[in-house]
């Protein structure tokens, strides 16, 4: 296909817009900032996000510099962070607010608002043949209610005192308290604020995403022929939206016992010398809240990291995804366990040991659907024709380091051994593999595969390519040797060993870590540039169907406008997966069985 | 000066990688972009086996260097951490296997069904006995370490003996206070409304109880008898804390409000821990493992674990708080005084804050 026939489609897609909706016109406020287009809310999630990992992946490069080299001293930092960088060394209070929003900002704003946000909002209504969202209006506050989230989360970072600074977790009594600590003066309302408005954010976001895919699939697109993106993205908004609204009651609980003098987390304390009134109250109450949601929001993360590994290993296979259907049942099971197990992160809280042991049975119960997710996604790959693209490659390393993380998951799920291997590095570990790399394994996958259809465009292969083998080598060098400090029972959340006999063994070792963390945040911001340069600059995509794939995103013109299809939406025959059958490279799912076509 | 060469070379080598790829896209485009493709998947298809290759001698290699820092090869220093330390082996052993399993057949697919012209993919939507096998095997595993783990946990977690040293360990910014129960064997009760500080009251003891007259109390530094179980009473003044003992491989979260408790039977001593380490500056630590503030890092308390006979001469030596707070019911001053236990003059040095 041609550019001109390109050009012509969009000319196509401008006068459909005329026709059909000539009362509306668009101006640069209406197209780019207050947009009711689905694929622009989605460029707008993802374009945040980007901005909130950079951010969020400095402060990682900072506070490692000071746990690789604890001694030294780093002029600059006092010119970047003022006073608290005084002499060039980072002041533990800050080392511990840059530890806390680093994971605020990655949990939250970029693997949450940024993964979801950007995948659901673009793939759902094109994966399913829709228009747009069951409601733009609520999509586009979804969006600009994580971009006041983010403003105000951002201020904190301003604030005299600092921001929070009690780990992301924000456990009371030490978030509770002005007097524990400086990040749990003004910091941490403005952190709890923030949460309030994001988790609005992520449910108007969520209610749409379910909404749309259940109402508004076209026709013939039956709940099972949906692509595997899809129902990821869907099990992904059901557990938001019946999640963040428990964390949204502890986090104006918190604001409670911190401003209006309630105990609902505070009980027989005394702090900076003063005793507290406060009575009644459990500590232990506020890490239930947490968890409840603070454990979905791990499968929030990972599952449409799955969803579209799934799919793009299945494309570039050339090979149906192995076990549809029980890919589908995993995604499901792993979402009704996910509620089922927050009480592991609190094995060591004195928690009754029989309660511990049921969180022990259903904790370990979700290696079962990961271990069937892994086999089946490496049976795709068996026999297979592979084509390298960049996507794949992250696909690829998204199922490496799934099955890694994974893996030690089992160790920490067992709470005998937890005991020894709680808030170690041997944690820190685990969930960057699982969830921080992997998730972002998938994100990048799903840049990289779907950037065409975003933009029109195509990101620069070499400089893909680099940024890849970059990050993976980087993040195993990064993580891998963490899980040996874990076992010798170094605690994370440290600002210096130098004291402990125990631990100053690793000085080396963190040292190395902190300069391959350096590396691998500077292959980050090659691949930003390639994103912010290939918009504008990248080499035009001229195929309609660049990957040739069979999800209906790709029968839409190149660059779909508002709307997305012209004229009718394309009918559904089959499902997303049928690569390789019956001789044929692929067959897309708009395309009508044939007679002497074999059923599966 | 410095940094800014850092910073220009830094610049420079981005510059040259975008260089490099804007070329290469270039020549892509001239070559033809089928051709390029292919050749790109032969390299990346050769890096993903290297990187395979590489991977796994890697991983062994960093199990030759680290191994003896991970301090299995010392041993646990306390009976019930043996157990763990089993466990740990063999969840590492059947882990183990399943990673290398998994990941040499990912990247050893990726390498031999990459793109070829000559080779159609094969159509294989499902199978379900295979499905069925790989649903049921990791089941079966997990059963297994679930029961092992569930085993020890209920171990670790029952009430400690009845013959137990008891000490209480209270953390409050930054450090560990501890209180041994002297020779009743029962400690006093604590209220926290009765923190004193300038008084020294800063455990928050309850004079008023008498079980509390013999309490030792003492700062950081706690001591231990070996071969006996040890329970530890936990208490937190002001925010989480979490007495981590991981050379005997143990950890219990410190909660203010919610008392908890831990036990473990220490098996070797400090001096013998020397020897085995093989390092002479070898103490037992109490690392805070639970984020507690600014000072975090710092919270460090000892522990020094010695001879029955040792034990029993240092706790001699150890004065009761009580007469330290209130040197006037010492008896060794006042031996004369009937009155010893009557608690009228606390009013006088404490302040009743409730």
């Amino acid at each position: 296909m041609s550019t001109v026939i390109t050009s012509q489609e969009n000319a196509a897609v401008a006068s459909y817009d005329l026709h059909h909706e000539h009362h509306h016109h668009e101006t640069f406020i209406s197209k780019y900032v207050f947009s009711m287009d689905h694929k622009t809310i989605a460029k707008q999630f993802l374009i945040t996000g980007i901005i909130w990992a950079i951010i969020g992946g400095f402060f990682s490069v900072i506070f490692r510099l000071q746990l690789g080299y604890p001694e030294s001293t780093f002029p600059w930092l006092e010119d970047i962070l003022g006073h608290w960088a005084a002499g060039g060394k980072l002041r533990p209070e800050f080392y511990y607010a840059l530890v806390t929003m680093h994971g605020t900002v990655l949990v939250f704003f970029v693997l949450t608002a940024g993964l979801s946000g950007t995948f659901a909002n673009f793939l759902i209504p094109l994966q399913i043949g829709a228009r747009d969202m069951a409601s733009p209006l609520l999509n586009m506050m979804s969006y600009w209610f994580f971009f006041l989230a983010s403003v105000i989360m951002m201020s904190s970072l301003f604030v005299q005192t600092g921001p929070a600074s009690g780990g992301w977790t924000i456990y009371p009594p030490l978030s509770a308290l002005g007097d524990a600590s400086l990040g749990s003066k003004i910091g941490m309302d403005l952190w709890l604020v923030s949460m309030a408005m994001f988790i609005v954010s992520s449910l108007l976001g969520g209610l749409n995403y379910i909404t749309t895919i259940l109402n508004m699939r076209t026709k013939g697109m039956s709940m099972t022929r949906m692509p595997l993106t899809i129902w990821a993205l869907f099990f992904t908004a059901v557990l938001g939206v019946l999640s963040f609204p428990v964390l949204l009651s502890g986090a104006i609980l918190l604001l409670f016992d911190r401003n209006l003098g309630t105990s609902f987390f505070l009980s027989d304390i005394i702090v900076a010398g003063k005793i507290l009134p406060n009575e009644g109250g459990s500590a232990i109450l506020f890490q239930h809240l947490f968890w409840f949601l603070g454990h979905p929001e791990v499968y929030i993360i990972l599952l449409p990291a799955m969803g579209m590994a799934s799919e793009i290993l299945s494309v570039n296979s050339r090979k149906p995804i192995f076990g549809y259907m029980a890919m589908v049942g995993s995604l499901f099971a792993i979402t009704i366990l996910a509620f089922l197990v927050w009480a592991h992160h609190m094995f060591v809280t004195g928690l009754n040991p029989f309660l511990g042991s049921v969180f022990v049975l259903l904790t370990l119960l979700i290696a079962v659907p990961s271990a069937i997710k892994v086999f089946n996604w490496l049976t795709t790959l068996w026999r297979g024709n592979i084509r390298f693209t960049p996507g794949m490659l992250f696909a690829i390393g998204f199922v490496s380091l799934f099955i890694s993380g994974g893996l030690t998951g089992i160790f920490l799920g067992n709470s005998a051994l937890d005991i020894h291997l709680h808030d170690t590095y041997f944690v820190i570990a685990h969930f960057h593999i699982v969830m921080g790399v992997a998730s972002f394994f998938g994100m990048f996958a799903g840049v990289y595969h779907w950037f065409p259809k975003m933009f029109g465009k195509y990101l620069n292969n070499t400089l893909a390519y680099i940024h890849f083998w970059v990050t993976i080598v980087g993040a195993y060098l990064i993580f891998w040797p963490m899980h040996y400090e874990g076992l010798a029972g170094m605690p994370r959340r440290y600002y210096d060993f130098a004291n402990w006999e125990s631990f100053k063994m690793f000085g080396g070792l963190n040292e190395f870590i902190s300069v391959v963390s350096m590396i691998v945040f500077a292959a980050q911001l090659l691949f930003v540039f390639n994103f912010f340069y290939s918009i504008f600059k990248g080499r035009k995509v001229t195929s309609q169907n660049p990957w040739e794939a069979n999800t209906l995103e790709w029968t839409t013109p190149v660059r779909p406008g508002h709307g997305n299809w012209v004229g009718e939406i394309p009918e559904v025959h089959r499902w997303a997966y049928d690569y390789g059958k019956d001789g044929r490279d692929f067959i897309p799912q708009n395309v009508p069985i044939g007679e002497d076509e074999t059923t599966h | 000066m410095k940094d800014f060469f850092v910073v220009a070379i830094a610049v420079m080598i981005f510059v040259i990688i975008f260089q490099i790829a804007k070329a290469s896209e270039y020549v892509s485009v001239l070559k033809g972009e089928e051709k390029s493709a292919k050749q790109n998947n032969k390299i990346n298809g050769f890096m993903l086996i290297g990187f395979l290759v590489f991977g796994l001698i890697g991983a062994w290699y960093c199990n030759h260097l680290y191994y003896g820092k991970t301090l299995f090869v010392q041993g646990s220093a306390s009976v019930e951490g043996e157990e763990i330390d089993n466990m740990l082996f063999i969840t590492i052993a059947v882990t183990g296997f399943i990673f290398v399993i998994t990941q040499v057949l990912l990247f050893w697919f990726a390498f031999k069904y990459q793109r070829n012209d000559n080779r159609k993919a094969f159509f294989f939507p499902h199978n379900t006995k295979l499905e069925l096998i790989w649903t049921t095997i990791p089941a079966i595993v997990l059963t297994v370490l679930v029961v092992f783990g569930l085993k020890h946990w209920f171990l670790i977690t029952s009430d400690a003996p009845q013959d137990a040293v008891v000490v209480e360990i209270t953390g409050h910014q930054f450090a560990w206070e501890m209180r041994y129960p002297g020779k009743d064997n029962v400690l006093g009760k604590i209220d926290y409304k009765l923190y004193n500080m300038p008084s020294g009251n800063n455990v928050a003891v309850d004079f008023a109880d008498p079980a509390s007259h013999d309490d030792i109390h003492v700062s950081a530094n706690m001591h231990l008898p070996v071969g006996r179980p040890v329970k530890l009473v936990i208490h937190a003044q002001d925010v989480i804390h979490d007495v981590g003992l991981v050379h005997f491989r143990l950890k219990m979260d410190a909660v203010p409000g919610i008392p908890t408790t831990m036990w473990f039977t220490p098996k070797y001593t400090t001096e013998e821990m020397k020897v085995r380490t093989g390092n002479p500056n070898f103490v037992y630590e109490i690392s805070c493992d639970q984020i507690c503030g600014q000072g975090h890092f710092s919270m460090r308390g000892t522990i020094v674990v010695e001879s029955e006979a040792e034990y029993r001469k240092w706790l001699a030596e150890q004065k009761p708080e009580y007469f330290t707070l209130f040197p006037d019911m010492d008896p060794e001053k006042m031996n004369h005084a009937k009155d010893t236990t009557k608690p009228v003059t606390i009013a006088q040095v404490m302040p009743v804050t409730h």
